[in-house]
């Protein structure tokens, strides 16, 4: 019987994106005492293995969710004690976990809408398979590690930890300590000492726990990396591929939170990459890891936990600087990158419910740009909205328009729009957060006013 | 008898000089070939450097212009220890570093005029120069930059399991950016085969040692990374082979990096616009008279009968001709076609 003192224990936010969880283990049973600081519980994320301890005395009455419960979502009361005081939990640091977890849970922390183009780059008859953005991006550093044993990986976290976001799970114990190399917190050091390597002919992939730390080693990127291959007149190169999440998470404050796309796709001698779907994940970091030149490679931490169809087999490329139509249409044209193809996706949907036809095309890389492409739409469209996740001023939407300027300026009916983050910080508050990101009724109504609808 | 005893002036060891100038090893034996070889390959970057400073001066090199002058027994008597296949990097007063990789001076002095000849096609410039046959990695011009490329090309040299050490030059100046101390640590850490060399010209640009370095003992620097250092007299080129055989011994055999400062002085100014107002200006003259590396090495060669007067002047006359070539083909090379413009901004893949 319930105590009148009684308190439940919810199930814990283990990271600002988790929004559900795996109980993996009980390691209490109904009838212990436990007291403040006792472990009680094990939970796995797709990130991490996690202990759960109770800050409070009492004894335990009911275990509400069973051990191996999958899909707990936050919040969730996982059991009861009987005690004195309000009850509730702390998170202990992550215990090492010898062996990654089974199965990545999934997380629905973006728009998903179902791509309604089939793929016109997979071959008839190819089996698909449905594999999370995270997955995608470690099966394509896999098989390229298999493929050439000049390709390598470091990174703060990526080899004993298995990947700060666990991108990386697994790559140790196939590959071994000597190409799956974990770095100390050196973000300029080692990124240098990549493009060395690079410089020397080995095929390294730099990880940056997120491309915010890259800043302290933007120097090698752009002035060490995207320049040597012409300083040298031709002699030398650097085939390196920098990649990491980019731009916002969840509430992670103005520091983690930076959309370095125009920063990187204003370089010449560098490759810009920014992939929305799984299927492009890997495709596309396969090709950059395959090419001969510097490549970053900007993912999304909240599109890691995603899973999408990704073309069975070990051959699946996406070619470097080609767009994608996601989705056909008539009357604008919207172009994306990132997560942002999510909304676009969403927001063609609703303009269609008020009888707007959009074409969504989705950039995958930014440098060099798609301009046919682009170009081509907006001759049929004769509108054009651009999202992006950053800041406007000097981004990739100024780009693109000014690129429709140059190809498509008659064809026109309308100026374009841009949206985009607020011209701001990113801030900590929920409300305030949620005001400055972009998001699907921004490019809603952004369409309608170019379609003046 | 061809060979001589010199004596090795050196310091050893992170912490403490010691004045163990008696200290004798067999690599410190110099044979007349050596000797000669050091002696013409200090002169011809010596005159190269002049020639250099006198093409900028009727405006055929513009742009930065870093000149080698007195610091040249450093790279030769690194060059003399290292074997073939070991990588040399550095940062933008890199055309001593070229010059004794073995890059021909025709294709150094056409970069400095930005002709097609020159080795980067005349798009790098005197701070931008790579070589892969020489296993020369340029040429950086950010300061300390080269510290972590060099230390990446000895991390590929692990990766790789082969013997070579990676040269990862760098200045007194570029001894205080914090890259050099994030590549000492993963360098120690993982034991990677690099010889980091100070060359301490006593000047960052105008910024003497004292004024920018709370330790101004730039061998110590290493010492909290566990890497060992010494200080050596780097106007000897004798002095600087021997520390630097050592160095590259321990980096090979596998116990990780060694660090070496090079006690040396540039005589010009930083770059070419740079007057040296900020040192006093009989400084240069003393150093020049005294310690002039080039000159050590003829008063010691001739003292000790390794050469004559006569072997010198026909190597003189060796150099004068190298440069004259390297001056005239840097000036008669074309500039690079318009369409270089746009060529290797991607390797094509």
């Amino acid at each position: 019987m319930e105590s009148a003192l009684s308190i439940e224990i919810l199930m814990p936010a283990l990271s600002p994106t988790m929004e559900e969880g795996t109980l993996a283990k009980w390691l209490v049973q109904v009838g212990d005492t436990v007291k403040a600081g006792d472990v009680i519980a094990e939970i796995e994320t797709d990130k991490a293995t996690m202990e759960v301890e109770t800050i409070d005395e009492g004894v335990i009455e009911a275990l509400l969710v069973a051990a191996g419960s999958q899909g707990v979502k936050v919040n969730t009361p996982i059991a009861r004690i009987s005690g004195e005081d309000a009850g509730s939990v702390q998170v202990a640091p992550p215990i090492a976990t010898p062996a990654p977890p089974p199965s990545a849970p999934r997380i629905a922390a973006a728009p998903v809408a179902a791509a309604p183009l089939a793929d016109p780059e997979v071959p008839a008859g190819t089996p698909m398979v449905k594999v999370t953005v995270r997955d995608a991006l470690r099966d394509a550093m896999a098989e390229e590690m298999r493929r050439d044993p000049d390709v390598f990986l470091m990174g703060e976290e990526v080899g004993q930890y298995q990947g700060a976001y666990k991108v990386s799970r697994g790559l140790l114990e196939e590959f071994g300590d000597r190409r799956v190399i974990d770095t100390p917190i050196t973000e300029h050091g080692f990124a240098g000492m990549g493009v060395g390597a690079a410089m020397a002919g080995l095929k390294p992939i730099v990880e940056f726990m997120t491309m915010n730390f890259a800043m302290q080693a933007i120097d090698h990127i752009i002035n060490s990396a995207a320049k040597v291959h012409y300083m040298s007149g031709g002699q030398i190169s650097a085939p390196i591929v920098f990649r990491g999440p980019n731009g916002a998470a969840s509430r992670v404050g103005a520091q983690h939170s930076h959309d370095y796309s125009s920063w990187y796709g204003n370089v010449p001698g560098l490759k810009v990459i920014a992939p929305w779907d799984a299927a492009d994940a890997k495709g596309l970091l396969k090709s950059a890891i395959r090419d001969p030149n510097p490549v970053v490679f900007l993912e999304h931490e909240l599109l890691y936990g995603i899973e999408f169809e990704v073309p069975e087999g070990d051959e699946w490329l996406v070619p470097i600087g080609k767009a994608k139509v996601r989705r056909e249409g008539t009357d604008l044209t919207i172009t994306a990158h990132s997560r942002m193809v999510g909304f676009a996706l969403q927001a063609a949907e609703e303009l269609a419910g008020l009888g707007i036809s959009a074409e969504v095309i989705d950039l995958r890389t930014l440098r060099p740009l798609d301009t046919q492409t682009i170009i081509a739409s907006v001759k049929k469209t004769n509108r054009l909205v651009t999202a992006e996740e950053g800041w406007g001023p000097m981004g990739v939407g100024a780009e693109v328009i000014a690129c429709v300027l140059d190809g498509a300026f008659d064809w026109l009916d309308a100026p374009p729009v841009r949206v985009h983050q607020k011209d701001a910080p990113l801030p900590y508050a929920a409300n305030l957060e949620k005001l400055s990101l972009p998001n699907a009724a921004d490019i809603v109504a952004a369409a309608r006013a170019v379609t003046n609808r | 008898m061809d060979k001589v005893l010199q004596e090795g002036s050196y310091v050893s060891m992170a912490g403490k000089k010691s004045n163990s100038t008696a200290s004798v090893s067999p690599s410190n034996l110099v044979s007349r070939d050596e000797a000669l070889a050091y002696y013409r390959d200090m002169l011809l970057i010596r005159r190269f450097e002049e020639r250099a400073g006198q093409l900028y001066g009727m405006g055929l090199i513009a742009g930065f212009c870093h000149l080698y002058i007195g610091q040249e027994a450093v790279v030769v008597g690194m060059q003399a220890a290292q074997k073939p296949g070991d990588q040399v990097i550095t940062g933008y007063r890199d055309h001593g570093h070229m010059l004794a990789c073995g890059m021909s001076a025709r294709e150094i002095m056409a970069e400095l005029t930005g002709r097609i000849g020159g080795s980067s096609r005349g798009k790098g410039g005197s701070m931008h120069m790579f070589s892969k046959e020489a296993n020369f990695y340029g040429g950086h011009g950010i300061v300390g930059a080269q510290v972590a490329l060099g230390t990446g090309l000895a991390l590929a040299n692990r990766y790789r399991g082969n013997d070579q050490v990676s040269v990862a030059y760098f200045g007194d100046g570029a001894a205080n950016q914090g890259q050099v101390y994030e590549s000492f640590n993963m360098a120690s850490l993982w034991k990677l085969p690099v010889v980091y060399v100070i060359e301490n010209n006593q000047y960052a640009m105008g910024t003497s040692v004292a004024r920018a370095s709370a330790e101004t003992e730039l061998f110590k620097r290493g010492i909290s990374f566990e890497i060992a250092g010494e200080e050596v007299d780097g106007m000897d080129v004798l002095a600087v082979r021997e520390a630097g055989a050592r160095a590259l011994e321990h980096a090979r055999s596998g116990k990780g990096p060694f660090l070496l400062e090079m006690k040396t002085y540039r005589y010009r100014g930083h770059s070419m616009s740079d007057p040296a107002k900020y040192r006093p200006k009989d400084e240069p003259k003393q150093v020049r008279d005294t310690r002039d590396p080039i000159e050590h090495m003829r008063q010691f060669g001739l003292a000790q009968g390794l050469f004559t007067e006569d072997d010198l002047k026909s190597i003189d006359r060796d150099v004068k001709e190298i440069v004259a070539d390297s001056a005239d083909f840097a000036q008669t090379s074309p500039e690079p076609d318009p369409s270089e413009l746009m060529r290797h901004i991607y390797v094509d893949a």
